[in-house]
């Protein structure tokens, strides 16, 4: 009697025939390297975008819809044959797109490069890519936009922008905040920290990206994902809750109301959304009370002294927990270790 | 059951629908809730996004807020995005002592603290269903079971991923409480591509078409594989999936008009509530036929 049933998805584009499902029956006793090292072996497995090498045949057979464990090609790339795709059709592609060296000024020095390690630690996460392709498999905004740059890509791009040896960073910046399928493309499903089989937490790192383009250089991008984030957090500063009336304006006018208005770019996005505007209007969704007039909470001036309070520092505080771990079971702090700081 | 009640600021704004159905809801489950009404906004990811202290800073402060209510068992929110962005805080408050403290020392000047973990619970209101009240007890709440009536459940990212962060150790199946919340209200959950997928709704000002694709080809998805509406616990999800349906139709060049439900009004209508308390009347895609539906069922 079979250990295992797996329900494989076959193809070869070759044939001119169209995909079909094999089950296969096994007796199963071997074992597979386990390390998650190579890369090599993404597939999905009931689904989920994950390696072959380090999955349990006992747990994806508790899984398995109908008892039988579903292998599929992964997602988002070209299927050459069966279980394998062109990971340099889509994934290495993308990797080249972000310019994966360093780029340091001057000449080089007659030795290595001497840097305070420290300041290399807030990229050792971005670092353990194993360029599997779990994640560009999982991504939920390449799904519909095959030209988003990805969460692989993106990640490997805050590895040298987080560097400290490299020259360009701001240049490298403008150039991901300014496409259309850059950093502002990515829709925050967190799908690709999900699949990382290395933590990587590709989200996070596009986060980062962001975080470095708007607050450390001010780059107002044609996207709006300057003004948006301004204009959110703002916002807040300003009322405490969300008035999603103001939003939108504000978010077109890189954060600023007046700006919506005289800036012919966000008067056109405006326009496009008048329809929108007056559906909600007509459904009852939103009254013209709650488009017009947002009120401050109640005790707004508390949130105003936080506001205050954490960005007069000097140094943005950031607790990665992929550095520090879960301190707190012996409850010492090791805050400082972990910081972000730019 | 007294809890926090944190309703989140879209409920408050461009779904007031939202809000009114789970105040008609909230007696009929048996559930005392006290609003926090001091409490900011969670920054759905922006204000993360913008600067991470502040965003834990700020949503420490509402978990003081909702810790200080006497006697409730815990926290409610009725949006997903709010507890993934509250999770997410909570995540790093939880693991580090001294930044725990560190952001205490912002909540000190109100009189505030967050303290960590406990029995002290954030739960959405899907979780508090099936962990708190439990289906059985809402299966006997049912006066009009939604016999018939096929729902798509449509989850939204925040309360799905990432599975580590929203405590799906401990509760491994979290994303399937949709469709035993659906089934336990007599209706028929429905399958399909995009339930668990995301709405879009977090890039609709910066990427308009990759947003909307998102949002028209789940609501393709749903209508394909039979669905009369969809359900979501998540008024973000609800704006993008209702409120731009006419939009996102155009960039999956289709008809849509799939009803999009939020959670409260599922569950109002197997309550027995009626249409006009559960707001359904203030949705962009009309939900005529739902109620016909449900109207046909009572008087059957």
């Amino acid at each position: 009697m079979p250990d295992y049933s797996l329900k494989i998805r076959r193809y070869n584009p070759e044939s001119g025939q169209p995909a079909y499902w094999q089950q296969f029956d096994v007796d199963l006793a071997g074992c597979s390297c386990q390390a998650a090292i190579c890369g090599s072996c993404g597939v999905r497995i009931n689904g989920m975008s994950r390696l072959a090498c380090n999955t349990k045949l006992g747990e994806a057979a508790e899984d398995a819809p109908n008892g039988a464990i579903v292998v599929e090609p992964m997602g988002n790339m070209p299927v050459l044959k069966d279980l394998i795709v062109d990971m340099d059709a889509v994934h290495w592609k993308k990797v080249q797109r972000v310019v994966p060296w360093l780029l340091p000024e001057g000449d080089p020095p007659d030795r290595e490069y001497i840097v305070d390690p420290e300041s290399m630690i807030d990229i050792t996460q971005s670092m353990a890519c194993i360029h599997c392709g779990a994640c560009v498999s999982a991504c939920l905004s390449m799904e519909v936009d095959p030209e988003f740059i990805g969460p692989a890509a993106l990640a490997k791009a805050y590895r040298f922008v987080g560097d400290p040896r490299d020259a360009f960073t701001e240049d490298r910046l403008l150039d991901l905040a300014e496409d259309p399928h850059g950093i502002y493309d990515c829709t925050h499903c967190f799908a690709c920290i999900e699949v990382c089989p290395k933590d990587v937490a590709p989200m996070n790192q596009i986060m980062r990206l962001r975080r470095r383009a708007t607050s450390d250089y001010g780059i107002k991008d044609g996207n709006n994902g300057y003004g948006h984030e301004k204009a959110f957090s703002d916002l807040i500063e300003k009322y405490g809750l969300l008035s999603e009336a103001q939003l939108l304006p504000k978010s077109y006018g890189d954060g600023s109301l007046i700006r919506a208005q005289v800036k012919p770019a966000a008067l056109k996005e405006l326009t496009a959304k008048l329809p929108t505007v007056i559906r909600g209007l007509r459904s009852g969704k939103v009254s013209p009370k709650t488009a017009l007039i947002h009120r401050k909470l109640k005790d707004q001036d508390q949130i105003r002294r936080m506001y205050k309070e954490v960005e007069s520092h000097e140094d943005r505080l950031e607790l990665n927990l992929y550095i520090v771990g879960d301190s707190d079971a012996e409850e010492e702090g090791t805050m400082a270790e972990g910081g972000q700081e730019g | 059951m007294k809890l926090a009640y944190w309703p989140g600021c879209v409920s408050r704004g461009f779904t007031p629908e939202l809000h009114g159905a789970m105040a008609a809801v909230a007696p009929k489950l048996g559930l005392e809730l006290v609003e926090l009404d001091r409490a900011n906004c969670c920054g759905a990811g922006f204000i993360s996004e913008h600067n991470q202290e502040l965003a834990d800073t700020l949503n420490a402060r509402t978990f003081a807020l909702a810790q200080g209510v006497d006697g409730a068992a815990g926290m409610v929110n009725i949006c997903s995005t709010c507890q993934g962005a509250q999770s997410e805080c909570q995540e790093r408050l939880d693991a580090d002592a001294a930044y725990r403290a560190h952001i205490n020392e912002h909540l000190e000047p109100e009189g505030l603290e967050y303290e960590r973990g406990g029995a002290w619970w954030n739960k959405n209101l899907l979780w508090l269903l099936v962990e708190e009240i439990g289906l059985d007890a809402l299966r006997e709440r049912v006066v009009r079971p939604l016999e018939g009536l096929r729902v798509g459940p449509f989850y939204g990212c925040y309360i799905v991923r990432p599975t580590r962060r929203l405590g799906y150790e401990l509760y491994p199946d979290r994303d399937k409480y949709l469709e035993w919340v659906i089934e336990a209200c007599g209706a028929a959950p429905v399958k399909y591509a995009g339930s668990h997928k995301c709405c879009g709704f977090p890039i609709v000002t910066t990427n308009r078409e990759t947003s909307l694709r998102q949002a028209g080809r789940h609501m393709a998805d749903a209508l394909d594989a039979g669905a009369d509406c969809v359900v979501t616990p998540c008024p973000l999800c609800h704006l993008n999936l209702d409120l731009q349906q006419p939009e996102s139709q155009a960039f999956v060049e289709r008809d849509l008009g799939i009803p999009v439900l939020h959670l409260p009004q599922l569950i109002g209508l197997a309550l027995g509530l009626d249409f006009k308390e559960l707001g359904l009347h203030r949705h962009v895609v009309k939900t005529d036929e739902v109620q016909a539906k449900v109207a046909a069922l009572a008087a059957a």
